[in-house]
Parts: structure tokens; C-alpha cells; sequence
């Protein structure tokens, strides 16, 4: 994993240490405090980390734990357009995988990642319950239904100038 | 007390509630094997994840086998711990916790004292039925005195909650989930750039080559073998107390003799003992100590109390990063290990007609944190340390082994003189409450120009994580409060930026039970008795000694009428006493 290195404005430590007073720095509401904190930055790089430590007064260790045991709290940020591969069940049996290749090869990123360009990442997601569209691709909220991985090229040029 | 009445293997057993499966059984003399649980409750550590899942018991009326570290026994519970059920279970985790490990025992420094190891041989394992994907992590070798190895490690926690709960450090967590899971640090950054403050209780504490501490064995063989080298070597009190347990002695058994008998057949040049210098740090830090508080007491606003004491380097660490406001608090003199290096490299030097750069210091601690202590630029002359190599006590048990001497057949022999000869209240350095006490010593004889009769200080002695005692010096009320465990220092350094402090004086020791519960002893394997063997080894050397306060050891009075002048002089100033840095990457106010 490679770090992203985000220095904090004095303006977002601020922010920050006032997300963690509004739970009275309770240690016990990390995951609460941690989940505005991404609301407000998008992410959650070392330093976001370390000023939520030093508030509650916990080792960063600990935050570090929590933040890569939750798939919702993210290290990097995620692209401009965050495609979301459904690998439940029907859309597995279906292709997903391939299609999730497909994708990967593309752009050239592996699951978790973020282009360069800062313009595309893709994860993987479970069952949302539209397993008649198997495979499922979502595109920020836009849902792909019955995706082959000949159509991975056409999805990613409608995103190409936006 | 309320108890509980239950039956383990037909056999019946009556325990105080509240007692787990694993404990009751060993009260009937079954010891269910366990691999993630440690509980060394009596010193202040207890770790039970339940996680390993080796320790599994069958419970009657319960569908699932229940893990024996974790299950409180109740009423009437009928357990058996060796069913073919059990049996079967628990060779099925081993093989699973087994089959993303690497297979290097041959050349893994944990080889014969891995509790993993031990556990596949007691189980019979002739074959890992699970093949699949290894776990690949870098190896972290940025510390100078603990490598991380995470492919091996097994998820215990052990060294997470101890570097959390007792150290209140926390450099280590358990990060991401299922077969991406391994202990790290925050970021997976190099230990050196963390708060860690080397105290090396997670090496003590793992049960596998996950985290040890860097072996410098092959450097000392290299200096011994140079002729051209003079090697000088120096032992730390608390490592003989402990050293016979690796040549399968009993805990607790004083090895002085043999030790400086197996230095000898090593071919050190001279065999020297760090207690030599303890007194000597008893010289100067008794003097300080009396300085500042009659300063103090005489109305210097100037002069901080309490004062603490700074021989243990993982203390300094600590001290450095998470309390850069408080540097004016410990005390300025240099750790025995160091003031015996600057000693030998100046003093003994100069008297044996060697330049300092032809003389190598090893010194042999039960401390993984003094190997970066001698690595520190402010301990060294023009690039030339005082203290060249620094081994941990297992790592002179691998010299002594590979150099073919048969440690036990050893007959008792002393250290060389001028540095080797040392008082009773040298050796209680070893353990928590000895540095307060041999300083106690000392400083009422100083103070008071009267002779001490009652030698021991008993109030200052015992296990408790936070202790405190008034000593009385002629009238004076001297409050001294000492804390083993760096959480347990956090408390009373809360006291001192409080303003709420009431000691005149704070020792400190980063280990629980001192420097014999050090992160470079003989692995206890979670067995509190050896550390209480080895602190009752350390007193009873103590009380065998005729000479058991620093000032009166001769070889010392002599150091100072030929060499040093007196305590605080410009001379010990210069060579005994040292300085504090802020590491803590932020500025104080």
C-alpha cells in the first residue's frame, strides 16, 4: 500500500479536533468520529489519523486498526468516478471476475486503487440486490446490468471527458 | 469468596469464581495447551484473545468446543480437556495457524524456545494438510535493538496489549481482516520512526520469531578474534540472575561465578561488572539528588523536584518523546552502562596504555533498549563510543554454547579488578525499587554524616506497579514513589505537570519488575514464578555482600582520589553525566 501524503491545513486540524469534541473525545465513538472525518476529507491519510489520536488520546495504532479493519473508511482518495464491482453471489456465477479484470487491465490500477489522474478507482461491493442485471457494475450511483467485459471500454469512455 | 464446584476429566475440582477452564485444570494437574494467552497478572499483564483457539475444551451441554482461557468455570460444569473430539480440533488449528508460517526453524533465531515450535512437536505434527497462499511482509530491521518479522506472526496479541495496556505506548495493532490480518505498526512504518521506545517487552512476550532483537554475536566474535583489539566486557546485575536458566538451571539461581568464568574462557581481555559503575552512578546520583534538594528546599524556584532517575534507557526514550516539557526532572547522570564505558575508554585507557579506538566495550544486559543506548552520538568521543557492542543475556548464552564451554561444570571464579568489584547495593539495580533504595542508602549516610544500621528498605521493595515510601533522613521526611511500567510512569508524570506530585524523588523502570523482567532475559514463557525467582536472587546476593552501600566500596573511593575528584566535579561532570533531547516531533511551550 502506498501512502498518500496529505499535509492538513491548519483550518482542517481545526475541523477536525471539533468533530472530535462534538463526541466529547470519547475514545468509544471512534468509528462515529471517524466517519465524519472522512465525510469532511474524503479519506483518511496518516495525518487525519495521528490529529484523532492526539485528541482522544489513543495511539494511532489503534486508529490505524480500526480504519483498515472497515472496508466504508478509505486511506486514498477515491476517484472522480468510483466504479464499484458487484462480486456477490448471482453477479460471480455470472462473470464478475472477468469483468473485474477487465477493468484492472484497463486502467491499469488493482482493486482499492486510485488512477493517477485521480479520475477513476474501483473496488468491489456485495449483493445490492439487483441479481437479475448479473454482472453488476455501479458507476458512482449509476447502475451497469448484465456487464461483459467487452463492454468495460464503453462504460469507462463515457466517463472519458467528464 | 464465592466458589465453584466442577468435574475436568472425572476428576473433581472446587475454585474461587471467577476462574477460567484453563486455570481450574491446571489445578488438577492438567495443563491444556495454550498458545495466545499469557497471564502474568502478578506483575501487572494479562492477555487472553482466545484467538490461537488451541486451548478448546469440550463443555457438556454445550455445542461448541469452548476455549479453555476465557471460560469461567460455574457450578456443576462437566469438562473434558482430551476427547478425540478436542484432540482432533486442536491439531486442525495448529495445522491451519502452521500453514501460512515459514518453515525456517533451521536458521529462525527462535529455534528450540518457539511456544509455536513447541506446540507442533507436542501435537505429533508429521504433515500440514492445508497448502495454500503464504502471507509475504517486509521484514523490519530500521531498529536498532528489535527486528519485526510479521510472517510470523500468529495473531496472539500479546505484544499489542503490552505495548498498550502496561507500556501505554502502543506502537503495535492488529490491522486489516481475515487472511490479510498481522500485527504491525501504525502505517506498517519502521519501528524507528514510532513512539517505541525499545523496551522490548513484545519481543519478550511473543511466543515466535516474530519479534526478536538484533543479534550482534557475530560482531563480538569479530572484536574478540582482532589482535589487535583489547576487548573489555561488562555485565549488568540482573543477568546473573538469570543466565543459569538457559543452560536448564533453576530460575532464580545466582550464576555470578560461572559467568565470570565463561566471560574468561571467551577470551575477553578483561571481564568486568557493570555493578562496579552502578555504585558509581550511586556516587553521583545520591549527590545530585541531595544537591537539588537542598536547593530546593532552600528556595531555588530553579531546581526541579521530583527528581527521577534515568538509567533505564527505554525510561529515557519515553521521557524524550511523550514528555519533552519534563527534561528538567531526571536526574543528569549517565546509566551504569555508560559510565562504566566512559570509565574504561578514559580511565582504564589511560592506565593500560591502550588508545580508546583499539578498545572495544561490550557490555552484556538483559536489555534490548541499551542497544541503541550505546549507539547515542552524546555517549561517544570524536565518532569512537564508549560502549561498543551491547548483548542481551540470550545472546551470551548462544556465545557460550557455540564457543563449546560446558557453562554448568564451571567453577566459580571473580571479576577482574579495578572494575569488577562492587557492593550489595549495586546488584538491587536489577530489580524495581533497588536503584531508590541503594541510592537511599548512600544519600542518608551523605546527608547525615551518621551511620545507616537498618540496610534494607523494605517499604520500597514488592511488585505493585505503583509503590510509595517516606524515608526519613535525620528528621526529614523523604517521599520516593516508584513505578515499573511505563503506563505506570505516565501516572506519575500526569503528578509532576499537574503540579500535584508530592515525591522527592521517582525511580523508574520500563520493565515489569525491573531490569530481571528485562526484554533481553531468558524468555519466562508467562511463568510470573521466574520472575520472582530472579528478583529474590538479586536480594539475597545483596544481603551476602559485606559491603552493601555504593560509597564504601573501595575500588570507588579510589576512583575518585586518583581520578574523578568529587561527585557533581567537573570530571564526573564531564564523563559520568549526560543531557536530554526533545524527540517528541513537537515543540513544548
Amino acid at each position: 500500500m502506498t501512502l498518500v501524503q496529505a499535509k492538513l491545513s491548519p483550518n482542517a486540524v481545526r475541523e477536525l479536533q471539533s468533530i472530535c469534541q462534538s463526541f466529547g473525545n470519547d475514545k468509544g465513538e471512534l468509528i462515529n468520529i471517524l466517519h465524519k472525518s472522512q465525510d469532511f476529507c474524503g479519506y483518511l491519510p496518516p495525518d487525519v489519523q495521528e490529529v484523532i489520536a492526539e485528541e482522544l488520546d489513543i495511539p494511532v495504532s489503534t486508529v490505524y486498526g480500526v480504519v483498515t479493519f472497515y472496508s466504508l473508511f478509505v486511506m486514498e482518495p477515491r476517484g472522480k468516478h468510483h466504479i464499484s464491482i458487484c462480486t456477490g453471489t448471482a453477479c460471480f456465477v455470472k462473470g464478475a471476475m472477468d469483468v473485474m479484470d477487465e477493468f484492472k487491465l484497463l486502467l491499469g490500477i488493482d482493486m482499492g486503487e486510485t488512477t493517477p489522474d485521480g479520475n477513476f478507482s474501483i473496488d468491489s461491493l456485495r449483493c445490492i440486490g439487483a441479481c437479475g442485471l448479473a454482472p453488476v457494475v455501479m458507476v458512482g450511483e449509476k447502475i451497469y446490468g448484465r456487464v461483459t467485459p467487452d463492454d468495460v471500454i464503453n462504460i469507462l469512455d463515457d466517463y472519458k471527458d467528464k | 469468596m464465592e466458589s465453584v464446584k466442577l468435574i475436568i476429566d472425572d476428576k473433581s475440582v472446587e475454585v474461587p469464581k471467577g476462574t477460567t477452564l484453563l486455570d481450574a485444570a491446571k489445578e488438577l494437574g492438567i495443563t491444556v495447551p495454550a498458545l495466545c494467552h499469557m497471564d502474568l497478572s502478578g506483575i501487572g499483564f494479562h492477555s487472553s484473545n482466545a484467538s490461537c483457539r488451541l486451548c478448546v475444551v469440550e463443555v457438556e451441554g454445550r455445542r461448541n468446543l469452548a476455549p479453555g482461557c476465557t471460560t469461567l468455570a460455574t457450578h456443576g460444569m462437566v469438562v473434558k480437556t482430551r476427547t478425540p473430539r478436542v484432540l482432533n480440533a486442536r491439531r486442525i488449528n495448529l495445522e491451519l495457524l502452521l500453514s501460512d508460517h515459514p518453515k525456517d526453524c533451521l536458521s529462525c533465531s527462535k529455534a528450540g524456545c518457539c511456544e509455536l515450535q513447541n506446540l507442533a512437536e507436542t501435537f505429533g505434527i508429521r504433515e500440514i494438510s492445508y497448502q495454500g497462499e503464504m502471507s509475504s511482509h517486509a521484514k523490519d530491521t530500521s531498529s536498532p535493538s528489535i527486528v519485526r518479522d510479521p510472517d510470523k506472526c500468529v495473531m496472539c496479541r500479546r505484544c499489542e496489549n503490552i505495548c498498550r495496556e502496561v507500556q501505554g505506548v502502543g506502537v503495535l495493532t492488529a490491522v486489516n481482516r481475515g487472511f490479510e490480518s498481522v500485527v504491525v505498526t501504525a502505517f506498517d512504518r519502521d519501528l524507528d520512526t514510532t513512539t517505541c521506545t525499545y523496551c522490548g517487552q513484545c519481543v519478550a512476550v511473543c511466543p515466535t520469531g516474530a519479534l526478536t532483537e538484533k543479534d550482534e554475536t557475530n560482531e563480538v566474535i569479530r572484536a574478540l578474534a582482532d589482535p589487535f583489539k583489547t576487548v573489555v566486557v561488562q555485565v549488568a546485575p540482573a543477568v546473573r540472575t538469570a543466565l543459569g536458566e538457559s543452560f536448564g538451571m533453576k530460575p532464580g539461581t545466582l550464576v555470578t561465578g560461572k559467568l565470570a568464568a565463561a566471560l574468561r574462557r571467551l577470551e575477553f581481555d578483561y571481564v568486568f561488572d557493570t555493578d562496579f559503575a552502578a555504585d558509581l552512578t550511586i556516587m553521583e546520583e545520591a549527590s545530585e539528588l541531595l544537591d537539588r534538594l537542598t536547593r530546593h528546599l532552600g528556595g531555588d524556584t530553579d531546581v526541579k523536584l521530583p527528581i527521577v532517575t534515568s538509567c533505564c534507557p527505554a525510561w529515557v526514550n519515553h521521557l524524550e518523546k511523550r514528555f519533552p516539557d519534563l527534561l528538567e526532572y531526571p536526574s543528569t547522570a549517565r546509566s551504569p552502562m555508560q559510565m562504566f564505558g566512559s570509565i574504561a575508554k578514559n580511565y582504564l585507557a589511560e592506565k593500560i596504555s591502550v588508545h580508546r579506538k583499539d578498545m572495544v566495550v561490550v557490555s552484556v544486559m538483559p536489555c534490548v533498549a541499551k542497544k541503541a543506548e550505546c549507539a547515542r552520538v552524546e555517549f561517544s568521543d570524536d565518532g569512537n563510543p564508549d560502549v561498543d557492542i551491547t548483548l542481551t543475556t540470550r545472546e551470551l548464552a548462544s556465545l557460550i554454547k557455540r564457543f563449546n564451554i560446558d557453562f554448568e561444570s564451571l567453577e566459580d571464579e571473580d571479576f577482574d579488578a579495578p572494575l569488577g568489584e562492587s557492593t550489595g547495593a549495586a546488584v538491587i539495580f536489577g530489580t524495581t525499587g533497588g536503584v531508590i533504595e541503594a541510592a537511599a542508602r548512600t544519600a542518608y549516610e551523605f546527608h547525615t554524616g551518621e551511620t545507616l544500621e537498618q540496610v534494607d528498605f523494605e517499604a520500597l521493595r514488592g511488585f505493585d506497579g505503583i509503590r510509595s515510601a517516606t524515608v526519613d533522613f535525620a528528621g526529614i521526611d523523604i517521599k520516593i514513589g516508584i513505578a515499573h511500567g511505563l503506563a505506570n510512569a505516565r501516572v506519575l508524570m500526569e503528578e509532576i505537570r499537574k503540579g500535584t506530585c508530592e515525591f522527592h524523588a521517582i525511580e523508574v523502570m520500563a520493565c515489569p519488575g525491573g531490569c530481571i523482567g528485562g526484554g533481553g532475559q531468558p524468555f519466562h514463557h508467562g511463568k510470573e514464578e521466574i520472575i520472582r525467582a530472579r528478583q529474590e536472587a538479586i536480594y539475597s546476593e545483596d544481603a551476602s555482600k559485606v559491603i552493601r552501600k555504593s560509597h564504601e566500596n573501595p575500588h570507588i573511593k579510589k576512583l575518585y582520589e586518583e581520578y574523578l575528584g568529587k561527585p557533581l566535579g567537573e570530571k564526573p561532570h564531564r564523563l559520568l553525566h549526560t543531557h536530554y533531547f526533545n524527540r517528541s516531533g513537537k515543540k513544548t511551550k
